[in-house]
């Protein structure tokens, strides 16, 4: 028998899910020198790319032209997708362990993380996942509802997530119209009575997680007006020591943006966008009903912790902000997978640099890897997957060169295939999501937009003939 | 980003040594885990200071019997230690304004990990890398 990788026995790999940590490992494997290897991703929606599909803002159309490139990696021949399958349901540990050499796990963060407040469960309390979700038409989230009759709302964290949150709710309904923001999402819009949307942050200007562009874009919508408050865009002594001593230009750059919203007048648009800083939620107040009414937030000082990080203290004072609809968007978190190890402390997979760790013995497991949001946690923008799946594939690559690999009894590629249509027939290949692409921009062409999204699993599978 | 997504990729064991130690065992253990520096713990197993390679070399460069001291006669006892929340910014620009090279992280009381610079300094650099990568395809995708 040749060695494992050559072009009479080549090394095959499942890799599971296909956002862009699994199409950058794809990539980085088909393209290594002299390695014959077959790749096969399974998705557990029939369709493929992730968050750049259901994460990314609809009005952020640019940042999806990364699918055209994981596109071209689908095209290698030795490359399959196998959409609608879900690794734990349709295919297991074991199954995978019979075909494949290596395995890679690259699921993203299915979650959400808590505020661990009391009132959280009250309805009209939803987390930004959710919402996202729906108004990117992730099947899922397809059929939530969120009552946007309510007249202000407010947004937990001020991460870029929390600002494509508030973005999405202060764009005018023909801004909208123009994305590819899911047909029931905008309808739903249309008919929005938001007037103010709050951001909460519990630390100061200098520590906010958004990014300049983001806040940037803020301050120029149509229909909003960004505003700052005075006294909380003003650095208190310990920032501004901090600031000062430091070469962080983008931070800097970040201050005097926020300073300049909280120096100008509203243009009297008919919504109003409030970024709060230095205040934490500490419960949200129901009513009778059980419906959120309003959230009650604790001003907060900043101390610097040992190694100089500045953090929130909660102070004596206390204030009630009254809102209808509150979304936490304080991180996503990861789902453990069936049979796999997981670090519930970060919610990942146990894994060092990739390589997936037994608990037990504290070595590294044979044969499986993970990369991007299941790796390392639910940071960074899509580009930071790339180097992330290098690093794995690179342990990959190590391992069979020393022959550190699975021995699948079955490693041929119909032997699978002939396992998937027993599981899941009704599997979409990627010749099928190109042809519901095509479908999905024909659609979205004739109402002036870059595509109609499908938002249910069976539309998907229907319109693929199966 | 908060230093805990460097955490979430590295084993969480950290190689520890008690003060009474000779240095002669402590840079054998150096030595077999290939690492820089080690976490001197006390009985409790609660850090009360670390011992790095510079600490060593400054110290032969004194003492001919170097390897016969003790632990804690060379290591530095004003020991930071970082939490997985502290922002990884932050961390990078405590470590190089301090010259520290390795920094415990301490989750309450218990040791999970020690950071080397060079990890903060590829994290961060990743994350600039990202961005990088992340814009390209955009104007990549412009120009066609
Ligand atoms: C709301 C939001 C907006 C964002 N906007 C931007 C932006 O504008 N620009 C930017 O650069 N970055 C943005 N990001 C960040 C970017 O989306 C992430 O860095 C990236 O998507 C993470 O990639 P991933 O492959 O690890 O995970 P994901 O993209 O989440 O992909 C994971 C895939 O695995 C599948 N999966 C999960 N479990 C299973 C299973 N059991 N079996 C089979 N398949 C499974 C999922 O369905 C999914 O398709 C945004 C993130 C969010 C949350
Ligand atoms: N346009 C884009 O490029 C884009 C768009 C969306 C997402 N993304 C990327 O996707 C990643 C995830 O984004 P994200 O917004 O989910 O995460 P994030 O950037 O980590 O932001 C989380 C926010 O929640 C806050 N927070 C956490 N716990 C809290 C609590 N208990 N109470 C109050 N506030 C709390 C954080 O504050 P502290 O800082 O104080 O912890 C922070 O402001 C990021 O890397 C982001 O850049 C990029």
């Amino acid at each position: 028998m040749p060695p494992v990788g050559t072009e009479t026995n080549p090394l095959r790999v499942a890799i599971v899910g296909s956002g862009p940590a699994a199409f950058y490992a794809a990539d980085h494997l088909l393209k290594h020198d002299g390695l014959h290897v077959e790749i096969d991703m399974f998705e557990r929606l029939p369709i493929p790319y992730g968050l750049v599909r259901s994460g990314v803002a609809p009005d952020h159309h640019k940042i999806k032209s990364v699918t055209k490139k994981f596109a071209e990696v689908a095209s290698n021949p030795r490359f399959r997708f196998y959409g609608y399958v879900e690794f734990g349901k349709d295919v297991d540990l074991s199954d995978l362990r019979r075909h494949y050499h290596q395995i890679l796990y690259a699921t993203g963060a299915q979650t959400d993380k808590r505020m661990g407040i009391p009132g959280e469960e009250l309805n009209g309390s939803h987390a930004a996942t959710e919402f996202v979700g729906w108004y990117n038409g992730h099947p899922d989230y397809r059929d939530r509802q969120f009552d946007l009759s309510q007249e202000r709302v407010a947004i937990v964290g001020v991460g870029n997530v929390a600002v494509d949150v508030a973005r999405i709710l202060c764009l005018t309904p023909d801004e909208l119209a123009v994305t590819d923001i899911a047909s029931h999402a905008l309808a739903a819009l249309r008919k929005s009575r938001v007037k103010e949307v709050y951001l909460l942050g519990r630390r100061g200007p200098a520590q906010a997680a958004f990014t300049n562009p983001e806040i940037k874009e803020l301050g120029n919508l149509a229909g909003a007006d960004a505003i700052v408050l005075p006294e909380e865009a003003q650095l208190d002594d310990v920032s501004r020591a901090a600031l000062e001593a430091s070469d962080d230009r983008a931070t800097r750059k970040k201050v005097e943006i926020l300073q300049a919203y909280a120096a100008r007048e509203p243009a009297g648009k008919s919504r109003q966008l409030t970024i709060r800083f230095l205040v934490s939620p500490v419960e949200l107040i129901g009513n009778a009903a059980g419906q959120v009414v309003a959230i009650r937030l604790v001003k907060n000082a900043l101390q610097a912790t040992a190694a100089g990080t500045l953090s929130p203290i909660a102070t004596d004072s206390v204030e009630e902000l009254p809102a209808g609809l509150v979304f936490r968007s304080v991180g996503y978190r990861g789902a453990a997978l069936p049979g796999v190890p997981f670090n519930e402390r970060w919610g990942v997979i146990l894994n060092e640099k990739g390589r997936v760790m037994d608990p037990e013995t504290q070595r590294s497991v044979v044969g499986e890897y993970c990369s991007g949001w299941i790796k390392r946690g639910p940071t960074g923008v899509i580009g930071t997957n790339k180097s992330d799946s290098v690093e794995t594939v690179n342990c990959m690559l190590e391992d069979l060169a020393e022959g550190s690999i699975l021995h699948p009894s079955a490693p041929q590629a119909s032997k699978m295939e002939e396992l998937v249509r027993k599981h899941q027939p009704r599997y979409l290949s990627f010749a099928d999501w190109l042809r519901l692409d095509e479908i999905e921009v024909n659609n979205g062409r004739a109402q002036g937009r870059p595509r109609e999204k499908f938002t249910r699993i069976e539309d998907m599978l229907a319109a693929a003939g199966r | 980003m908060k230093i805990e997504s460097i955490l979430a990729t590295k084993s969480s064991n950290v190689v520890t040594v008690r003060p009474d130690l000779s240095l002669k065992e402590a840079v054998d253990l150096m030595a077999e885990h290939n690492i820089g520096a080690l976490i001197v713990v006390d009985e409790a197993g609660r850090p009360i200071g670390i011992i790095s390679e510079r600490d060593i070399i400054r110290e032969a460069a004194r003492t001919e019997a170097v390897f016969d001291l003790t632990v804690s006669r060379v290591m530095t006892k004003e020991l930071i230690t970082a939490s997985p929340e502290d922002d990884l910014e932050t961390v990078l620009q405590t470590m190089t304004a301090r010259h520290f090279r390795h920094l415990p992280v301490m989750d309450r009381e218990r040791l999970i990990g020690v950071l080397t610079i060079r990890e903060v300094v590829e994290a961060q650099l990743d994350r600039w890398q990202g961005e990088v990568d992340t814009l390209q395809t955009q104007i990549s995708e412009g120009q066609v």
